[in-house]
Parts: structure tokens; sequence; C-alpha cells
């Protein structure tokens, strides 16, 4: 230990970031692969079985240098400098996000105190890179599918930001590392349970649960999955990345499942106890050992946010997609209201308890 | 706690991307010519600009979001101190809130929320088509 910390601490964050990158990429790569299995799966067919070997494990990596040797090409009615921006914002949006997100006990980028808040402010700009793509392409069907992706990204913030008040009024912290902490213990220790340890009491068990399912439903719109997945359904309505090609296409989706792990890996630090194990006796303690310690916590961190992962794609092939009025019925009329009795209800059990 | 990793974090994701269009810049065929280049509206020929008025229901879903958005921003730092601050926080957020559903409603009611309006349809009488 006394090796590591002789390290510069600036050296230190260098070497997380490009761990982060590595990770992120690793991800996206396997997701891609996962996601093309699950519908696989669901479609009772084997899915990409050739390149690699064992079930087309590098399939991925097959599609990513077919994409980097594609013709990047960039419409002459296009406004250049924002369509070239506009990849940036999205994939540097989500991925700043990973910088809070706690892997494990002390794994962790900056335990900021404002941390689900800088979350929550960041992964919004990723509505800004829709309309721009959409705007710059010079294009009326990507202009109206950017239209259409930030009116849908922008109404399912309100939801997403109102359940994620829940664990912060339970908790009162805004860190990641401190609402994940409160929630040690065992299973029925985590927000979603209540929460016992976080000062609450048994009567807010039906007001957590809510709150967690208006988050997943409403960052599955965030995310542009399915069955809210109108800015991207390629197949069948004209999404805002219609004029994109080559390796800019490919950030957009790059994004798009750095995403998917973000809005999981919130969801399991927020609600389903974060880095830590369902049973006490799963963990190692930092005093026991600082590494083991790390690396389970990681583990379990990025085993949930698996979990999470594969119901999001699962539901893909469960659910149809829904209509533009459909989806704004479901967010302001049943999700909005839902999620402001659902934060005026707990926080009165706070104050009274 | 510090916020420099942050700047990192914005940096890398920056780099990425460079990183990404880079490569397929020296990697990748340059052939343009003015057909391939040609706006893409499923081989039509394109009408018109396409930077014109449209929609004023985007607009009308913006005003709201802003609404609700900067509400949200204020429950933020009121939900961090609750606890210290007690009942009667509570009770004025209560009433903040409730004020802001009346709009809500109020919107609900002149039949804004409909995506899908019939043309000249006053208010309330919105029904999708």
């Amino acid at each position: 230990m006394n090796l590591f910390h002789q390290i510069p601490l600036e050296i230190r964050w260098v070497v997380y970031v490009v761990a982060m990158i590595v990770f992120v990429s690793l991800f996206a790569l396997f997701a891609i692969w996962l996601e093309r299995k699950v519908a696989a799966w669901a479609q009772d067919r084997m899915g990409p079985m050739e390149t690699g070997g064992f079930h087309g494990w590098s399939q991925t990596i097959a599609d990513m240098i077919k994409l980097l040797l594609k013709e990047d090409i960039i419409p002459d009615a296009a406004d250049r400098g924002l369509f070239k921006l506009a990849p940036y914002i999205v994939f540097t949006s989500s991925f700043a996000a990973f910088a809070v997100l706690p892997f494990a006990a002390n794994l962790i980028g900056s335990d900021l105190n404002i941390g689900i808040y800088y979350i929550v402010a960041v992964s919004s700009l990723v509505v800004i890179s829709i309309i721009m793509a959409g705007w710059a392409s010079n294009n009326k069907w990507s202009l109206y599918g950017g239209m259409r992706a930030a009116s849908q990204m922008i109404s399912y913030e309100i939801p997403v930001a109102l359940s994620l008040l829940v664990p912060i009024l339970l908790v009162g912290s805004l860190s990641m590392q401190d609402l994940v902490k409160v929630q040690a213990g065992g299973f029925w220790n985590w927000t979603i349970f209540g929460n016992a340890l976080g000062r609450g009491s048994i009567l807010q068990l039906p007001f957590t649960i809510v709150a967690f399912i208006i988050y997943f439903w409403a960052s599955l719109a965030e995310v542009n999955r399915v069955p809210f997945d109108l800015p991207e359904g390629e197949s069948e309505i004209i999404g805002f990345h219609v004029e994109y090609s080559a390796m800019r296409f490919g950030m957009f989706f790059f994004a798009e499942f750095a995403n998917m792990f973000l809005v999981s890996g919130v969801a399991v630090a927020l609600f389903l106890g974060g880095w830590h194990a369902p049973f006490p006796f799963l963990e190692v303690s930092a005093e026991t050992s600082l590494i083991w310690c790390n690396v389970i916590g990681t583990f379990w961190f990025i085993g949930k946010a698996l979990i999470l992962v594969f119901i999001q794609m699962w539901l893909r092939w469960t659910l149809p997609r829904l209509r533009v009025d459909q989806l704004m019925h479901v967010c302001w009329k049943v999700f909005l209201p839902f999620s402001f009795a659902n934060v005026l209800i707990v926080s009165l059990l706070v104050v009274i308890s | 706690m510090t916020f420099a990793p942050l700047l990192l974090f914005f940096l890398g994701g920056a780099a990425v991307v460079f990183a990404a269009v880079f490569l397929s810049r020296l990697l990748a065929p340059q052939n343009p010519n003015p057909v391939k280049n040609s706006t893409y509206e499923c081989g039509e020929e394109t009408v018109g600009p396409t930077w014109v008025r449209f929609n004023s229901r985007f607009y009308i879903v913006a005003l709201i979001f802003l609404v609700f958005d900067v509400e949200v921003l204020f429950l933020y730092p009121w939900a961090l101190n609750l606890r210290d601050l007690g009942l009667y926080a509570w009770i004025d957020m209560a009433i903040f809130i409730v004020i802001l559903v009346v709009g809500l409603a109020y919107v609900w009611g002149k039949g804004d929320l409909e995506w899908v309006r019939l043309r000249g349809s006053s208010a309330g009488s919105a029904r999708e088509e």
C-alpha cells in the first residue's frame, strides 16, 4: 500500500481515466455482442456464431473494424462545424458522468459532495448534442427526429430527477459514496427495500419501490431503449443520425451503450446497494484487505449493473415500441404526478420520523 | 473530494472521439462526389430549405419542461437539508409543489399535453385522431 501512496495523485487520476476508457470500450464491445445473443435467444435462433470461434465472441470487434474502414460522409448542405462537434458532446457527456460512479469502497474517480447532482447535470448534455446532430445535418427527417428525441429526453428527465430524490431524502447526502454506504449489511437494507440504516422506517417501503420502478422506466427513455426507442428505431422511423456514417455514427452508439451502463450503475448505487453484497458475509472489509475489498466490491457493482443491462435488452424483445403521443402521455400524465406524490409522501415520512 | 479528475474525464472522452475519427480518417477511403454528398431524404430531391419554422408543440413541451426542471433544481438542496429544517420546510415546499401541480393541471386541461390534436380543437376537447 505504501508503494501505491507514493505514486503522485495526478498520475493515479490519469491511470483511472485510462482504465475507465478501457472499461467502457470493453463494456460496449461485450454489450453489443450480448444484445445480439439476447435477441437471438428471445427469437429462438443462434445469433452470431462464426467470427472468432466460441459463439462469435469477436463479432463486435469485426464490426468495429468495418465501421473504421467506412467512408466518412459529410453532406455538402450540412453545417460542418456543428456536424463534427455533435459526436464529441454525446460521448464526452456520457463518459464524464462515469467520474462519480462508485465501483467500490475506494474506487471512484472523484467522490464529489454533489455526485448525483453532477450526473443528472452532465448526462442531460446529451440532449444538446442530439439537437445539434439533427439540426446540423440539414435534413428534414433528421431535424424532426432530433426534435422528437429531444422532447422525449427532456420530458423524461423530470421523472428521473424526481425519483432520484427519494434516496437523497432518506440519506440526506448527494455524495455517491454516502448514498451507497448507508445500504450496508444485506439486501434488506438496500434503498429499494426502505433502507433501514438510512434512518428510515418500514412505512416507506412501497414508495422506494415505486421510485425505483419510475427511475428504471424513465431511464429507458433517457437512453432511448425500447419501448421508448423512437429516436433510434432505424427500421421504421428515421432518427437524428440519418446523415451520419462511419465512426461518427459509431460514436452515437458507443455513447448509447455507455449510457446504458451509466443509468444501470446509478440505479445500482442509489437503490440496489451499490458495491455491497446481498449478504454481509460475502463482503471483505477494508480492514482485512484493501485490495480484496475493492475487487469484491467492483464485482458486485458491475454484476448488478449487468443484470439491469440484461433486463433492458430483454425488454426490447418483450415490449412493442410506443407511439410518440403514448410516450408523452406516460411521461406527463402518469410518471410525473406519481413521482411528485412519491416525493411529497417520502419527505413527510422523513420529517415525521 | 476534488473536481480536478472531472476535467480529465472530459478530456479523456473527447480524446476517445478524436482518436476514433482520426483513425477512420487514416484508414477509410475518401472519394466524395456530389451525389454521395447530397442530402439523403429517401432518394427524393430535397424540396425547399430545412431550417424553417415548424410545429410549436415542441416549444410548449420545452416550456413545461423548463418550469418543472427549475422546480427540481430547488428540490435538491431542500431534500438535502430537510431533516434539519423540519416540518415547516416541508409545508413550504408542499405549497410550492401544489402551485406547480395546479399549473400542470391547467396545461393538462388545455390539452397541451396531447401530442395529437385535431385541427382547431378548443380547450379540453383534444382527442386522438
